[in-house]
């Protein structure tokens, strides 16, 4: 079954969604991705869409979810990238992700994800360097 | 139309289009400032000659027939142009309606003995050219109609330009009454800019916006979720003070939109936003 990778980079996961989201790829998603969180125990997730035209109500609710799922296991989720037609078809549909923060492009992403919760980690860094 | 008097009337076309273009050039509605002389005989020669030919036809009283479909072409010709060029339908008409005093002047000629047929001809000859006039008309405000939508779709195109004010700060503003279709227009343009340009803000400055209904406000907050959702962060500016009473009398919610009353307070809060700082340099430097 055609699956969607999932990449660790530090404390956060990179998600790129390349191909157009069915509702069982999506829902798949959604259940490995919580399971990596849980199992990395990632600070921040990161989901770039820039490469999906075509969006409808589940894949935004799929989306929220994502986003709430991650804040209970204290994980911050940024979508990136989302095209001007997708953007304009959620609001339409009275989406508006609420939860989750939203940047250009991956770059921007990954600094909002460092912002966030960038503090904590060099703090808890520091606190493991004292210990070596 | 009667066979002889369609000959007799085509035997006359010189002094017939003669006298017509004397009235027209006497006539103080003259337009010489839209179109010279030359041009004005030269369109009415080749209106004329065909009108004269279409009266021989046997089926002359139908101006729905074949024998019209030349006439129609050119009238629609003249009457299309001269609604581009700016005629007012007054003069458009009295160029159709002009002609018909000069025909009935000649068929007076004609048939001053026989005046049951003099008669019967004006009738027919008033017919042809009443239906002529309504063509004219018809085809002159189609050609209006023509320039009134081009104008408006121009219009909303030049309305809704999106600036780049600084590196990653885009301004939108927005003059005119927001509708649908326009948001819609405003919404897709500063979508695509803000991808284009990579901006992290959006000014949308609403001081040109005349008043704001409840329908209005929804297109607003619109644009900006749908800003957010991209990943930029949208600022208004420009609210006036009726327009903010009319929102808070509305019960319209904006708490979660920044919004600020000149478009130099939402630039400085970007800027606040971008880390970016402005700073006064020494005044031997400036040009001033």
């Amino acid at each position: 079954m055609e699956r969607i990778p999932i990449l660790k980079m530090g404390p956060f996961l990179l998600v790129t969604i390349q191909v157009d989201l069915y509702d069982r790829l999506a829902l798949t998603l959604e259940n490995d991705l919580i399971n990596m969180v849980s199992k990395t125990e990632a600070k921040g997730v990161l989901i770039d869409i820039s490469a999906v035209s075509i969006v409808d109500s589940f894949m935004g609710r799929i989306l929220g979810n994502i986003a709430s799922m991650s804040k209970i296991m204290d994980a911050a989720t940024v979508v990136v990238g989302m095209q001007p037609a997708v953007a304009i078809t959620l609001v339409e549909l009275g989406l508006t992700l609420s939860g989750v923060h939203t940047a250009l492009d991956v770059e921007q992403g990954m600094e909002l994800l460092r912002n966030k919760i960038g503090h904590l980690d060099t703090d808890e860094e520091g606190l493991y360097d004292s210990f070596i | 139309m009667n066979k002889d008097t369609a000959a007799y009337l085509k035997g006359k076309k010189k002094q017939i289009l003669e006298t017509w273009m004397h009235n027209q050039v006497q006539d103080a509605a003259l337009r010489d400032d839209l179109m010279s002389v030359a041009e004005l005989q030269q369109q009415s020669e080749e209106f004329l000659s065909a009108l004269l030919n279409a009266f021989g036809t046997p089926e002359a009283e139908d101006t729905q027939s074949a024998g019209y479909e030349p006439i129609n072409d050119i009238l629609s010709e003249i009457a299309i142009s001269r609604a581009r060029q700016g005629f007012s339908p007054r003069e458009t008409n009295t160029y159709i309606l002009s002609l018909k005093q000069v025909l009935s002047q000649q068929l007076e000629e004609f048939l001053s003995d026989n005046t049951a047929l003099l008669y019967r001809e004006i009738l027919s000859m008033n017919s042809i050219m009443d239906s002529l006039a309504v063509i004219a008309m018809e085809t002159y405000i189609k050609g209006r109609e023509e320039v009134i939508l081009r104008q408006t779709n121009e219009m909303s195109e030049i309305s809704t330009p999106v600036i780049r004010v600084w590196e990653g700060i885009l301004a939108l503003p927005i003059i005119g009454t927001l509708d649908s279709a326009r948001t819609q227009v405003v919404m897709e343009a500063l979508l695509e800019e803000i991808v284009a340009t990579g901006s992290r803000i959006a000014i949308l400055d609403i001081s040109g916006v005349p008043t704001v209904d409840s329908l209005v406000a929804q297109h607003l907050i619109k644009t900006v979720s749908a800003a957010r959702l991209m990943g930029a962060e949208c600022v208004i500016s420009g609210i006036r003070a009726e327009i903010a009473q009319t929102i808070v009398h509305l019960g319209i919610d904006l708490t979660n939109i920044y919004t600020k009353a000149s478009l130099a307070s939402a630039l400085k809060m970007a800027f606040s936003m971008l880390n970016i700082q402005v700073t006064r340099g020494s005044k031997q430097n400036t040009g001033f």
